[in-house]
């Protein structure tokens, strides 16, 4: 169709630009007419029409895009491929029993216990390092920027940190090939390697949520009371049994939260995966297995599983996470 | 550069800002921590972080030839600079492979309906729930909330048959098919769905702290629901409001799940993000690509980080558990 119809790669630029401007003109004038509308109507019809006008929208948006395909996908996971016969558990015993899957489930696992327990551990030691230094802000903001990548971008970059010469007489584009041959030891072809590769795969979010640890700790720390500093001094704890016996527990709620959050974020990974190998050579998660399932695969049965054994990880962690912040609220 | 020192953890929430300015002169170097060696260490990390993001830009600028055969680090003894990678990448490109540069406005196109939307839609209900008394209001508001849990995994396929076939329920129709598959409307759409829990919860927290008497006053002036959330409301949270419009901005234009499924594949609403990841695939060994094409999409969201990064990191912490 695409080719039928445009000869110019540039030909569809207009129309979209069109679609573009005349989606944000729509809504601005509902908007805009709405209020017009409503404030010119008698006080006991405002008072039934608010609801409808602040809380409709967003109900509507919640129920069409959440909650009904949240129910419709348990219901799917239960039937086969193309949602035609109902076949039980079929679909969840085929993810624990398939080989391939169950190397799925195995590197999810192993991405959401190193990708927290890395990322905290190293934010930890950059926000304590930085607690009093100098120039910390702009050391903060290095080690920040990753956050503001997108996990395709991060992708690429780390792809070319990797990159394999499988010609021995050509020269190395990849800095880690060419470390390794520096200190005289033989690169192996990094993003084929299993179990290796998923470790290489796991670097690229450690890079990403370090800079979320420190930012998040690093206030923690700030928030700290002087006094209770002064008085470990006056005791004489120093450097490393302060870090431990007085830092460490009192940011100790920080930590969890930190620790959470960071779960959540490697349990639902995919961009990383489907960039950097596509979820071949051992290196696929649930996440992506899902895509693969469902779109690629086409089987709706088996992609809604994943989907609802994916839920069901992220549920008891955030439901966890939620209560650590209101008792960090009630704290302070 | 010293904004990110200053915002609390967690909480999107004015009340924070209390903690700033309080790093007395009590807090001087009296520890190795505070020393020279724990400076340097900091520094290293520093520079290992940035170091694999700088070889990508150098390579950018590094003829194809260059890139393909020497490592980026040979360019500090031989030099070569070009900006034909860019070019190419950018402009160069026929209907079926189509230049970045479209991409690159697709995200335009997607990411503002897509920020503007939520933003408007949950600063309405959050207004509501905050200031709306009826029955079940804090139940409703927790139900939203914990809507927060559902992956957005669990909404692709229902959500994506809703937008293509219509919706029955026997021989009744409760939705006909849109038509609207295979333009932006059902990205629009889907960003706008999945940014509600977080988006009212974040914006719910900001407008319950407007002081109650602010509220009276209005109402005793006249004021109703829906002027009070013109003259008082919306002016107050414009701080709230921008915190999150650029978390939800920087969520959209980086996101490649969302612009992947409902983009229904089709290259001339495809974002940047499902371009490149398109690209790193099918050509993994053009570095001359790839290095200009990563860095052209870097650069929207890093320009935001450096110019907002207040705001942005207020509502990268407050936002972190989306998805």
């Amino acid at each position: 169709m695409w080719i039928v119809t445009a000869r110019s790669p540039f030909a569809t630029v207009l129309p979209n630009i069109v679609l573009l401007l005349v989606g944000l003109v729509v809504f601005v004038a509902i908007i805009v007419l709405i209020f017009v509308l409503s404030e010119r109507t008698k006080e006991k019809t405002q008072n039934r029409l608010k609801y409808f006008v602040f809380l409709g929208p967003a109900l509507l948006l919640l129920i069409i895009g959440l909650i009904y395909p949240a129910i419709r996908t348990l219901y799917l996971s239960f039937f086969d491929a193309r949602s035609e016969n109902f076949i039980g558990l079929q679909n969840y015993i085929w993810a624990f029993t398939q080989p391939e899957i169950l190397i799925v489930l195995r590197n999810t696992l192993i991405w959401t216990i190193v990708v927290p327990i890395a990322s905290t551990t190293i934010g930890l030691a950059i926000a304590y390092l930085t607690d009093r230094m100098k120039y910390a802000g702009l050391v903060k903001s290095l080690i920040f920027m990753p956050m503001a990548i997108s996990f395709v971008g991060a992708s690429i970059i780390w792809k070319f940190v990797y990159a394999y010469q499988p010609d021995p007489n050509k020269e190395d584009i990849g800095l880690l090939s060419a470390i390794f041959k520096a200190i005289g030891l033989t690169p192996p072809n990094w993003l084929l390697e299993a179990p290796l590769n998923t470790f290489l795969l796991i670097a690229v979010m450690v890079w990403i949520q370090t800079g979320f640890a420190m930012v998040v700790l690093s206030a923690a720390m700030k928030a700290v009371p002087d006094d209770i500093i002064e008085a470990s001094m006056l005791d004489g704890a120093k450097g490393w049994a302060r870090f431990t016996r007085i830092t460490i527990p009192m940011i100790w709620g920080s930590v969890i939260v930190v620790l959470t959050t960071i779960t959540v974020t490697s349990l639902k990974v995919f961009d990383i995966i489907r960039t950097m190998t596509g979820g071949n050579f051992q290196t696929s998660v649930i996440a992506n297995e899902m895509y693969q399932q469902s779109f690629r695969a086409l089987n709706y049965g088996t992609g809604s599983a994943l989907a609802m054994i994916l839920f069901l990880g992220v549920l008891p962690l955030i439901i966890f996470n939620v209560r650590q912040v209101r008792k960090e609220r009630e704290v302070h | 550069m010293t904004a990110i020192e200053e915002i609390a953890p967690v909480n999107l929430t004015p009340a924070r800002t209390k903690s700033k300015g309080m790093r007395l002169t009590s807090r001087k170097q009296n520890n190795i921590f505070g020393s020279p060696i724990a400076s340097f260490f900091a520094i290293v990390i520093a520079l290992v972080w940035t170091i694999p993001t700088f070889g990508l830009f150098i390579s950018s600028i590094r003829t194809p030839a260059d890139i393909n055969n020497t490592g980026w680090w040979t360019f500090f003894t031989n030099p070569s600079f070009t900006l034909e990678n860019y070019n190419t990448v950018l402009f160069e490109g026929s209907s079926v492979t189509p230049p970045l540069s479209l991409y690159f406005l697709n995200s335009f196109a997607i990411t503002i309906p897509a920020t503007v939307f939520p933003v408007v839609i949950a600063t309405f209900a959050a207004y509501a729930l905050a200031w709306f008394d009826f029955k079940g209001r804090d139940l409703l508001f927790y139900t939203i909330f914990a809507m927060q849990v559902i992956p957005l995994q669990l909404a692709l396929i229902p959500l994506l048959q809703l937008f293509a076939n219509g919706l029955k329920i026997g021989d009744a129709t409760l939705l006909p098919p849109l038509g609207i598959t295979g333009t932006y409307i059902p990205i629009w759409i889907a960003h706008t769905m999945f940014a509600m829990p977080i988006a009212i919860f974040l914006l719910h927290n900001f407008l319950s702290q407007i002081p109650r008497e602010l509220m009276e006053a209005a109402r005793v002036d006249g004021a109703d629901a829906f002027k009070t959330f013109r003259m008082v409301v919306l002016p107050l949270s414009i701080p709230a409001i921008a915190s999150f419009a650029i978390f939800q901005f920087l969520w959209v234009w980086n996101d490649l799940l969302v612009g992947l499924t409902f983009g229904g594949g089709k290259r001339e609403i495809a974002p940047l993000m499902v371009r490149l990841a398109e690209l790193t695939g099918t050509r993994g060994g053009d570095w001359e690509l790839l290095t200009a094409g990563a860095f052209v999409s870097i650069i929207v969201p890093v320009a935001v980080f450096f110019a907002l990064q207040r705001y942005f990191v207020r509502g990268l912490l407050a936002g972190s558990v989306k998805g």
